[in-house]
């Protein structure tokens, strides 16, 4: 059976990409659209109404079986150690010379399937992900092992080889740019892919996948695999083919990664994980400046982002300003349809997602905190919810302890340095947190004080491809970004060379 | 041939017209020399006038220096985000690629060299380069240091470029040269005021509109024809230049750097002669070996810095190898000629300086009592063309065997041992490569641990590659280019020492 095909007209959007799309939702697999081997299929949903918007093959272990076969006779033949790092950059820089000739129709379906504003999706989510690529490229022949003198009677010296044959499982939230951290350090460094994208938001993967044949991949190099978390997920943390996977999601979901790799072939494991980060209002922070930062900590990408500022601390004794002006900032945030130019917040991703987020906000109320703003949906189709401020919370609260995953912000008094910073690390998680203060001794003692990933200081939610990003404790293990994230694709191997010893026996 | 238009149209053999501009390249902008002074640039096949440039007098230097000074502190160096070094670089290459063929043919027609090597080796080798380098603008770090001071005091080293930098390259591969000195220092930051050689400026000139194309802001580049004693003498004693980056002779690399240091102590790095030991050990494929001999020798008519010069070739097999290395050298033989011609392997030396100095050295070797075991002359007509040339019977102290020649001239010599071998081998001020050939794996560890080289080759000779670092020994330079080192050239470390804890405490 053929796979079934997407066609989208974009031409009476209100703004950004008004050409048309018009591609296969099977899998991509050896450069070829296939479909599902038991002909699966999975609903996708245009979040901002609420209705249907396509229908993609769902691949289960028989798909990934296909793929993962495919990535390795790549891998044997015409990539890893048989591509140099020169071959591979220049098929990477094409990558992302043919994601920019296509910046508007990836980001017009970007917003479309995830929600996003569409200018957000054009200006961040695009732009940083061709970026991401391009300096992931020029790293592909600069991946150096080490001569290392030992004594005159040896040569040793390292080399570093890739993988082979890994899994890459990317959630909703930033479905392009989720495919371009875990592309690029992957393909830098020679290895082959299985990719599987969110079930829910997979429109960019695909389109991707078009640009990879297009930029000169030989086949099986890059494999797209559209399936469920819990089957074509599963198959690939437990594929006993796969030497290592890399997932971004829910904590929840990543220890069922773990669990898999460890009971399957032990494959290696790096997850980047959810998040409660606290961002922290000092006493002498420039407060206007302060507000804009932690709302735009909360509600840039509506809330679901692994490292929102989702727990907001504020010194007492600039708290009622803060709490006054931050209402007045998250009241006025343009919640809207994201093909309107003006709109910063779209809706929530899905269904669930939105359910998830009101029954949180429920639990909050019932649990005795004050619902100070929002807490309601946002108008009547689409899954919108209003920005949402919660005070007088306790850290035993549900809403303190556990991710939303939505433009939902509790705030809170403290009183002291020492207070503030065990109430920051009062949380399983440690992904990122933010400290606005005006004194430098104290925003360096603070970060270094505070257990997360990332420390922003007078800022939130900017990131850069060349500095490392991942979590400290439950909100995952390795890092993303930067030099960092190439190791997570490599194997040392000592090579020892006898020069002159004679066999000891 | 006026240069009054700052521009000349030339027409290739293969019937391409190109517009070449010959003004001094500052700003952006092509413009005569203050005093008005020009060259001219010689086809080394006709011996005719190919065009006259502008060259530059020290006044010229001083306002390039002072442009790319200008550019260094208001649009370049921190003034840009390392993001957007790379993207200037990456579209630089681009251009390059776009228009490599006619790139390709200029370097031919001005240097003298296979327009077929030019567009297979030449444009492709400095395209990747520049792409490589692209690649790093993003990726100079710094260390964060914890310091052992009581917990409330760090460490961090910024990697900061360095400045204005001169860097002054050589008429044997314009465009490579070209690449790989401003490859690093741009994307390290720097700015640049290249000065090409006098005798083949064509190809760098034609290069500076492709800087305007790729969007570089003006003064970050700035590039100006000048004599060596006149341009490259005030580069390197100026004293707003912060480095000076020179490949050469060793001679006029020894004025540079007394230069850089009696005037502001400019760093400097020097990519110098060489009198490279070629080895063939009696263990070695001999086909293979003497492929990679006259390959090391005769290619680029052995105006290479690193060109393989001096064989060393073992006792028990020499009768052998020779017979295989004449063999390989008809076929250069063959292959040199005009330089346009299909399947050419070589063209005319350079100058007829050069020609004369190649001629002078071969009949030092014949009154001293060395035999020309093949070539030894230069060709009939016109054009400074000199055979593939290979001399034995010759003793180490002979003028031929000590000193660079720098064209395609081989002196044989045989040897008995490795441990004497390496002796000779290292037995030279020089020291920027060596190669040799073996099939005994201890011998390989043990002969290129102590060949004093910057570069080893080993049953290969003469391949680069944008990522190794290259560079010489002893008086074979300073410094290395190519690879991560390359960008050491061009960085400053700071060292940021920060105080968090508020206190006052001695």
């Amino acid at each position: 059976m053929a796979p079934p095909q997407f066609t989208y007209d974009f031409s009476n959007s209100k703004a950004g990409f008004k050409g048309k799309s018009d591609f296969s939702l099977g899998l991509f697999i050896d450069n070829k659209w296939v479909d599902a081997v038991d002909g699966g299929r999975l609903d996708i949903v245009n979040p901002t109404s609420g209705k249907h918007l396509a229908t993609i093959a769902g691949a289960n272990e028989k798909d990934i079986d296909i793929a993962v076969a495919a990535a390795q006779k790549a891998y044997d033949t015409a990539w890893g150690l048989k591509a140099s790092g020169t071959q591979r950059a220049r098929l990477m820089l094409k990558l992302a010379d043919l994601m920019e000739q296509n910046a508007d129709e990836l980001a017009a379906l970007e917003s479309l399937n995830n929600g996003k504003s569409v200018t957000i999706a054009r200006n961040v989510d695009v732009n940083d992900s061709i970026n991401c690529i391009r300096y992931y490229a020029g790293f592909a022949d600069k991946i150096h092992g080490k001569t290392i003198e030992t004594n005159d009677a040896k040569f040793t010296y390292t080399r570093l080889e890739p993988i082979g044959v890994v899994g890459q499982i990317v959630p909703w939230n930033f479905p392009l740019l989720m495919l371009a951290w875990k592309w690029g350090p992957a393909l830098a460094t020679g290895n082959s892919i299985v990719f599987k994208p969110s079930e829910w938001t997979p429109l960019t993967a695909i389109r991707m996948a078009e640009l990879v044949a297009e930029a000169g991949f030989p086949p099986g190099v890059v494999n797209v695999v559209t399936g469920l978390g819990n089957s074509a997920g599963a198959a690939i943390s437990g594929h006993m083919g796969i030497g290592k996977v890399a997932f971004t999601g829910s904590t929840l979901v990543g220890r069922h990664v773990m669990k898999a790799a460890a009971g399957s072939n032990l494959k290696k494991v790096t997850l980047e994980l959810g998040g409660k980060s606290p961002t922290l209002i000092m006493d002498d922070s420039n407060l206007d400046e302060a507000v804009k930062w932690a709302a735009f900590g909360i509600v840039f990408n509506h809330g679901q982002t692994c490292c929102a500022g989702s727990r907001v601390f504020v010194h007492e004794s600039a708290y009622d300003k803060f709490l006054e002006k931050f209402t007045e900032v998250l009241k006025n945030v343009k919640v809207g349809d994201p093909f309107e130019p003006e709109t910063f917040q779209g809706p929530q991703v899905s269904q669930v997602q939105f359910d998830r987020i009101m029954n949180h906000i429920s639990i909050g109320k019932n649990e005795g905190a004050t619902c100070h703003l929002g807490g309601e949906r946002h108008g009547t189709e689409g899954f919108f919810i209003q920005p949402t401020i919660f005070t007088d919370v306790k850290p035993s609260m549900t809403i303190i302890k556990e991710e939303i995953f939505g433009p939902v912000v509790a705030v809170a008094k403290f009183k002291d340095d020492d207070d503030i910073i065990a109430m920051a690390n009062d949380t399983m998680y440690g992904l990122a947190a933010a400290v606005f203060t005006k004194d430098i001794n104290k925003a360096i003692t603070t970060a270094n004080r505070i257990h997360s990933g990332t420390v922003w200081i007078n800022e939130y939610n900017t990131l850069k491809h060349q500095v490392p990003f991942g979590g400290y404790k439950q909100s995952g293990m390795g890092r993303e970004l930067g030099d960092a994230a190439l190791e997570n694709y490599l194997e040392v191997k000592s090579v020892h060379v006898n020069l002159s010893s004679p066999p000891p026996f | 041939m006026s240069n009054e238009n700052l521009s000349v149209e030339l027409t290739f053999p293969t019937g391409r017209k190109l517009n070449v501009p010959t003004g001094l390249f500052i700003d952006n902008k092509f413009v005569p020399s203050v005093g008005g002074k020009t060259i001219d640039s010689i086809n080394p096949v006709t011996e005719d006038v190919l065009a006259t440039v502008s060259n530059a007098t020290v006044e010229d230097v001083d306002i390039a220096v002072a442009s790319s000074r200008k550019a260094f502190n208001t649009v370049w160096g921190r003034n840009i985000t390392p993001v957007q070094r790379g993207k200037l670089l990456f579209k630089l290459a681009d251009l390059m690629e776009r228009d490599s063929d006619a790139l390709a043919e200029l370097e031919a027609l001005d240097n003298g060299k296979s327009a077929e090597i030019a567009k297979s080796v030449d444009l492709p080798d400095s395209i990747a380069c520049i792409r490589y380098y692209a690649g790093w603008a993003d990726k100079i770090a710094g260390q964060t240091i914890e310091v052992d001071d009581g917990g409330l005091k760090s460490s961090m080293t910024r990697v900061e470029p360095l400045g204005v930098c001169g860097q002054i390259i050589p008429w044997n591969y314009n465009i490579m040269m070209l690449a790989w000195k401003i490859g690093p220092a741009l994307a390290a930051g720097c700015t640049v005021v290249l000065k090409p050689s006098e005798l083949t400026p064509l190809p760098a000139l034609k290069l500076c509109e492709l800087f305007v194309e790729a969007g570089f802001p003006p003064g970050v580049f700035n590039c100006i024809v000048s004599e060596g004693a006149v341009g490259g003498a005030a580069l390197s004693a100026h004293m707003d230049v912060d480095k000076v980056a020179f490949t050469g002779s060793t001679v006029t690399g020894k004025k540079i750097m007394a230069a850089a240091s009696a005037s502001n102590l400019k760093k400097v790095t020097l990519e110098l002669g060489g009198k490279s030991a070629h080895i063939v050990f009696k263990s070695a494929n001999l086909k293979q070996a003497a492929t990679a001999v006259t390959g090391g020798i005769f290619l680029n008519q052995g105006q290479d810095c690193v060109a393989g010069s001096r064989l060393y070739v073992q006792s028990s097999v020499y009768d052998a190898f020779i017979t295989e290395l004449v063999a390989s050298a008809k076929e250069w033989t063959e292959g040199y000629g005009d330089p346009f011609k299909p399947g050419a392997l070589g063209g005319p030396l350079v100058s007829k300086l050069q020609r004369d100095k190649v001629a002078g050295y071969v009949d030092s070797a014949k009154e001293a009592g060395a035999k020309i075991v093949y070539g030894g002359e230069k060709y009939p007509g016109k054009g400074w063309f000199w055979m593939p040339t290979i001399i034995g019977d010759v003793k180490q102290d002979m003028k031929v065997v000590k000193e660079e020649i720098f064209g395609p001239v081989l002196v044989v010599s045989k040897f008995e041992t490795e441990d004497e071998v390496i002796a000779l081998a290292n037995n030279s001020t020089y020291g920027l490569g060596a190669g040799f050939h073996s099939r005994d794996a201890n011998q390989c560890q043990r002969v290129l641990a102590k060949l004093e080289a910057g570069t080893v080759w080993v049953n290969q000779y003469g391949i680069l590659y944008n990522n190794t670092p290259f560079g010489g020994y002893k008086q074979s330079g300073m410094g290395r280019e190519l690879g991560s080192y390359a960008l050491d050239n061009y960085t400053q470390i700071k060292s940021v020492m920060w105080d968090y804890s508020d206190k006052s405490e001695v």
